[in-house]
């Protein structure tokens, strides 16, 4: 049973990155892997002020900050500098393996001594101290992504948000609307990897430690769960069942993690095995068209 | 007021020879005026109306509107005073967005697109009035998503998108071309209410002779980037499609002989 409430309070915390990678892929159509290292970064700065006894939920918006200014920097070297979408995230990713080195001081911070979100939690809520670990940060991660989906799903359906969801629908005619297109992939990847890395400033609090390799293959994890997501969606299209739908990927895609870990998969081959299921679903509607055409 | 003057643009073509599309346009529109763009292909019409959407800066040549000197402004700043429809109903709005978004983008054209919620009860209720004045039984599909309309539905949907706030300037690039005929017919039915209701100063580009004498007031013929002919009034009125072809055949000669006495455009 605990074993399950872990998994889905990794998932809970894995709801923000989701969003943020549908966010990118889906609606700017950006294909950034900013993410792999944005996540860490949030990691990285979140843990960086645990440890000087910052309060979380500044260390956590901080956090937020700093991702944010991660996919900003992205989006301005594609948009003003003209280096390619795939590029630029692997520039920005690459770099920020030095900085949040830097920022942390060296390669792994242990936060288990340190203050976390379930901190103030605990404070606010006596009751919860007799609760498991799990349970508390899980019940906080609920609450986090619960807030966040609300926000999401407002904010697209803003006069800013039907502009930013335009930008990778039909970016021939955004411009003839007068939607400044540079302008809004620049603050989408901002958006997007703001939500990633508070995946990982929620992450680093629940498992006790930044790692500055924790955030390899990010952009593959994300993937698998909006790609899980859009599977869950079938039919329905609205903006609201999207946006929840990405969210269950999340959550299905760290519960099959766990199952698959549970029937004795070596952890070492986990991120082989996301990557062959991402390659999967993208590979297959244009191999079951090959078929079809074969087969006429 | 529309005004263009000395227009020129040349482009680079793949093997570096540098091709002119528009050769010193003038040309001057009054407010409310109807103008149809005829030509042969390659004949500068959709560059022209490319440079005054602001898709390139011209090489030579300045583009007033409404008295605004526009010449170097980027096409999305320009937007807040053009409204457009292209040739591929497909490029117009967004598929995989809802009709009433897809309206309430197009009527920010060119505004401060700000965090209130795009759509409520007012900016429904207005679409979908608007939307029934097309007839085509649209307006009960506010919440469809765009992809999901026909060609025809969404090329009038994207003319109600272009003019739903006013442009100074309507511009219109052959934009029933694409359609089967039936709806090519219901969206230029669509076209001249529009345009007549709110005395729409339009420019509409059309490989057809037909349209271009039939709709609007003033027809304007293009060949090898230039204006060769501008008709309106009574030499518009008794002008008929034969004519138009004759000049066309009469035009080649002169016009090689104009464009290879030119000089050649500045890189």
């Amino acid at each position: 049973m605990g074993f399950w409430i872990a998994a889905l309070t990794q998932g809970f915390a894995f709801v923000a990155l989701a969003w943020g990678v549908y966010l990118s892929a889906r609606v700017l159509r950006f294909a950034d892997i900013t993410p792999d290292g944005s996540f860490t970064f949030g990691a990285a700065v979140a843990a960086a002020l645990l440890v000087q006894d910052t309060h979380p939920l500044i260390a956590t918006a901080v956090a937020v900050a700093a991702g944010m200014l991660a996919g900003y920097v992205t989006g301005v070297l594609h948009t003003r500098l003209g280096v390619s979408d795939l590029l630029s995230g692997i520039l920005v990713m690459t770099a920020l393996y030095s900085v949040n080195l830097h920022v942390m001081g060296r390669s792994n911070i242990s936060l288990l001594d340190t203050k976390t979100l379930a901190t103030p939690v605990l404070t606010l809520f006596p009751a919860t101290a007799s609760w498991p670990d799990d349970v508390t940060f899980g019940a906080i991660f609920l609450g986090v992504a619960l807030l966040l989906g609300s926000l999401l799903t407002w904010y697209l359906r803003t006069d800013f948000g039907i502009a930013l969801r335009s930008v990778g629908d039909n970016p021939a005619m955004i411009t003839a609307q007068g939607v400044d297109r540079r302008r809004m992939i620049e603050l989408g990847l901002a958006l997007a990897n703001g939500l990633v890395a508070l995946s990982g400033a929620l992450i680093a609090q629940y498992q006790g430690f930044a790692d500055v390799a924790m955030g390899v293959g990010t952009l593959v994890a994300g993937m698998a769960a909006v790609i899980l997501g859009e599977t869950l969606r079938a039919r329905g299209r609205s903006l609201l069942l999207t946006i929840l739908m990405v969210a269950a990927g999340a959550l299905v895609f760290r519960l099959l993690v766990a199952l698959a870990l549970r029937v004795g998969l070596n952890p070492i081959d986990l991120k082989l095995m996301t990557a062959v299921f991402v390659l999967g679903a993208l590979a297959l509607p244009r191999l079951r068209r090959r078929a079809a055409v074969t087969v006429r | 007021m529309i005004a263009v003057r000395g227009l020129e643009k040349s482009f680079v073509q793949p093997g570096g020879e540098l091709v002119p599309a528009l050769c010193g346009v003038d040309l001057s529109m009054a407010a409310g005026e109807f103008l149809t763009v005829i030509g042969t292909n390659g004949s500068g019409k959709s560059t022209l109306l490319n440079a005054l959407a602001g898709g390139f800066p011209p090489d030579a040549g300045t583009i007033e509107i409404d008295g605004k000197d526009v010449t170097r402004s980027p096409e999305h700043r320009r937007a807040a005073l053009i409204g457009r429809v292209f040739q591929d109903p497909y490029k117009g709005s967004c598929p995989s967005m809802t009709v009433a978004e897809n309206l309430r983008m197009a009527e920010l054209r060119g505004t401060r697109r700000g965090l209130r919620l795009g759509l409520n009860a007012e900016t429904r209720t207005r679409y979908r009035d608007r939307l029934a004045r097309l007839r085509m039984r649209v307006e009960n599909r506010l919440d469809a998503l765009m992809g999901t309309l026909s060609g025809g539905q969404r090329q009038a949907i994207t003319l109600i998108m272009a003019t739903l706030r006013r442009p100074a300037l309507l511009l219109l690039d052959e934009h029933t071309a694409a359609l089967d005929p039936r709806a090519a017919e219901r969206v230029l039915l669509v076209t001249r209410e529009v345009v007549q209701e709110d005395g729409l100063t339009t420019m509409m580009v059309t490989h057809s002779m037909e349209e271009a004498l039939e709709l609007g007031e003033r027809t304007i013929m293009m060949h090898r980037g230039a204006v060769m002919a501008d008709l309106s009034g009574e030499e518009r009125r008794a002008t008929r499609v034969s004519d138009l072809l004759e000049r066309f055949a009469g035009l080649r000669h002169t016009i090689e002989y104009t464009i290879q006495h030119r000089a050649p455009p500045p890189a």
